[in-house]
């Protein structure tokens, strides 16, 4: 294989991988879309909540992972963690992280959604929409309030190294594969299937469902809806979190407005596959990923941020409920 | 409408007296340094990119998140005419050995044309302005900054008007985000430096008079016609199609207009600071302007008029709080981040009252 097709295919492990934190808070949009119609901005805060409630907790994982490995030296620095903690630590680990911070940020997402959302259910939607820009506001600002506008830089939860590809054959020479990558996509293939057992196999799942398909009919079917809501809200925001988590994984440098990009990208990417689709919000944020990296690593990189959005205006004028949503005629 | 009716002569007694005003300002050197006129003037341009988005987001019912964008595009091009900076032409593509990629090359090619034709027109514009007089080029400036602003606000309106609700004001966003992403790669306009020694023409006279010209645009645009267009769209937009309004006619023509008036204050902006950036035009800035919007009460000219000079003035009240040591650290803080007070401003205002501060103040039965 040439080396420009080694290039083109590292390209889009890395377009991939970008793309599956995209998918996850994708998610987050398309079910709260699917329940209450309506796009929740402060979405893409939680994944800045999630990332620095990984940030706090990091290091006391890190601790309870070093005893595990037993060398419970805190002295040693954590640049040579990855040096004696095994993969099976790590993954223990991140597993612990991404429990601890999906919890916090569910239990978040069902406050805002009590204090703020809540008493606006059946007020026109432009009220919502308001709503939730000052939302998002109040959480960016708070967070540059809370913990400073400078970036942080993320604990070091797993070792992550690169895949040597060059042991199985000569042809692989110059991929490489990090850890974080391979965990990325596991950690994302495990919760979006979690995610449709939930939804096409559990009770709960089935009112989400009725909930998105007929809400009226679905309350008088004797539906708790503000149940439904709430947990619609805890399970979107706990996958923001856990998006939050990885990608701050592999680019560590976090801040308090790193989810305006990626909310205002994931949401696109939930637009391309077709709002209130999850399959599709899956579909779009991997292909929002892999054409953003795509557009970095061949076409003018300056313009990064723009793609997304030159992205979600062109699916707009062509195939506006999205690649795999169904064209619905707004009824009258 | 008759020639000479009340509301062109309370436009034309404003802008004589704010000539006055203006007149009386310039006699005192001291004032013209002082921090108050800079907050008057600050007003004024506030009052310009309110009203401006009012139409849109009030009036017309259509929630645009990227009136900054516009903002960024008068800011830049009304200071690239009176800087006389020219744009070079770009190139097309090379033909050689174009295979099958002949197709991009003609696309290419096709943009190129349609770019030089507005760079031309550009540099003949600026060939100009080049000896004319500093007010004559300060006029020209503004006047180009809100044609072009216009014309970027038919370009973006357009496509994304067809939306609605949240799609329409993310997509009005992400417009912003990409207006902002091409100025900080020309690097004609300063690139991500931005522009500096913008002459300093914007005074008390432009501000003012210009703010009068778009409250009086606003105002009769709205008893007009076009206004029941814009009332019927924002009312209900299925019952308004149905009754043989071409909706879209009308949508495009509040945001032209909007963005129309945000090029001019961007100009005005762009000469008072005398230094802009690019990072100064994005979501924020937006947000800053919608604020004011939705604080006055959307569709309430008066209300959102006083929001606008109320917001203007809070920042600066507040780092004027910011720097009492009596208080506690922590308040002090909290008072230099506007950012929560607006947003806390924006969600205690949609739970509590969602008309707005001033919402259903001067409205008459029926009328907007």
């Amino acid at each position: 294989m040439d080396s420009s097709t080694i290039e083109f295919i590292q390209q889009l492990i890395n377009g991939l991988s970008l793309g599956a934190t995209y998918a996850l808070i994708a998610l987050g949009y398309t079910m709260v879309f699917g329940v209450l119609r309506f796009i929740n901005f402060a979405h893409g805060d939680i994944l800045m909540l999630g990332s620095f409630a990984g940030f706090y907790c990091g290091p006391w994982v890190t601790a309870f992972t070093r005893k595990l490995a037993g060398n419970p030296d805190p002295t040693r620095d954590l640049t040579g963690f990855q040096d004696w903690v095994g993969p099976w630590e790590s993954l223990l680990g991140l597993a612990l992280v991404l429990v601890v911070v999906m919890s916090a940020c569910a239990a978040f997402g069902m406050l805002v959604e009590f204090l703020c959302y809540r008493p606006l259910r059946n007020r026109p939607r432009i009220t919502v929409l308001i709503t939730a820009i000052g939302v998002s506001l109040f959480i960016e600002s708070m967070g540059q309030f809370i913990f400073g506008a400078a970036p942080r830089l993320f604990p070091e939860i797993i070792s992550d190294r690169s895949i040597d590809f060059s042991a199985h054959g000569e042809q692989w020479a110059g991929l490489t594969l990090l850890r974080s990558q391979v965990l990325t996509f596991l950690v994302t293939g495990l919760l979006l299937v979690a995610l449709t057992l939930l939804v096409k196999r559990t009770k709960i799942g089935m009112a989400m469902r009725a909930l998105a398909f007929n809400p009226t009919a679905c309350a008088l079917m004797g539906v708790n809806v503000s149940l439904i809501v709430s947990f619609t809200f805890g399970l979107g925001s706990a996958l923001g979190g856990a998006a939050g988590i990885l990608s701050s994984i592999e680019r560590p440098s976090i801040d308090p407005l790193m989810g305006v990009l990626f909310g205002l990208k994931a949401f696109v990417a939930a637009v391309l596959g077709g709002i209130g689709n999850l399959a599709g919000a899956v579909l779009g944020g991997l292909l929002i990923g892999v054409i953003e990296i795509m557009v970095v690593a061949y076409g003018p990189s300056t313009y990064r941020d723009a793609v997304a959005f030159a992205v979600l205006i062109v699916i707009l004028l062509l195939r506006p409920a999205g690649l795999l949503g169904k064209n619905v005629r707004e009824k009258v | 409408m008759k020639s000479f009716d009340r509301t062109k002569i309370v436009l034309l007694v404003t802008i004589a007296l704010v000539a006055l005003l203006a007149y009386v300002c310039n006699r005192s050197p001291e004032f013209l340094q002082s921090r108050i006129y800079d907050i008057l003037l600050g007003i004024g341009i506030s009052i310009i990119l309110a009203e401006g988005l009012n139409l849109v987001n009030g009036y017309t019912g259509q929630f645009s998140l990227g009136h900054a964008g516009f903002m960024a595009v008068g800011a830049f091009l009304g200071s690239a005419m009176s800087l006389g900076i020219a744009f070079p032409y770009l190139d097309g593509p090379t033909w050689a050995g174009a295979g099958w990629t002949v197709i991009f090359k003609v696309l290419q090619q096709g943009f190129a044309w349609l770019v030089n034709v507005f760079f031309w027109l550009h540099n003949s514009l600026v060939g100009l302005a080049t000896g004319l007089p500093g007010w004559g080029k300060f006029l020209i400036a503004l006047i180009y900054g809100g044609s072009t602003a216009a014309l970027s606000g038919l370009l973006v309106g357009v496509p994304s008007l067809r939306l609605k609700g949240d799609y329409l004001a993310i997509v009005t966003l992400g417009f912003n985000e990409i207006i902002r992403v091409i100025i900080q790669n020309a690097e004609p306009l300063g690139a991500q430096r931005g522009l500096t020694g913008v002459p300093s023409n914007t005074n008390f006279f432009w501000v003012f008079a210009f703010a009068a010209l778009t409250i009086y645009v606003v105002h009769n645009l709205v008893h007009s016609t076009y206004g029941r267009g814009f009332l019927a769209v924002r009312d209900d937009e299925i019952a308004a199609e149905s009754m043989g309004i071409n909706t879209t006619k009308y949508k495009v023509l509040a945001f032209v207009v909007g963005a129309a008036f945000a090029g001019i204050a961007g100009t005005l902006y762009a000469h008072q600071k005398q230094y802009i950036n690019p990072e100064g035009f994005n979501f924020i800035r937006s947000v800053d302007i919608v604020v004011m919007v939705i604080l006055g009460g959307m569709g309430n000219t008066v209300g959102v008029c006083i929001a606008a000079v109320l917001l203007t003035i809070l920042p600066e009240i507040l780092r004027d709080v910011a720097k009492l040591e009596w208080l506690p650290i922590w308040l002090r803080e909290v008072a230099e981040n506007r950012m929560i007070i607006y947003s806390l401003i924006l969600i205690i205002l949609m739970l509590a009252r969602p008309q707005g501060l001033f919402g259903g103040w001067g409205k008459k039965k029926g009328a907007a």
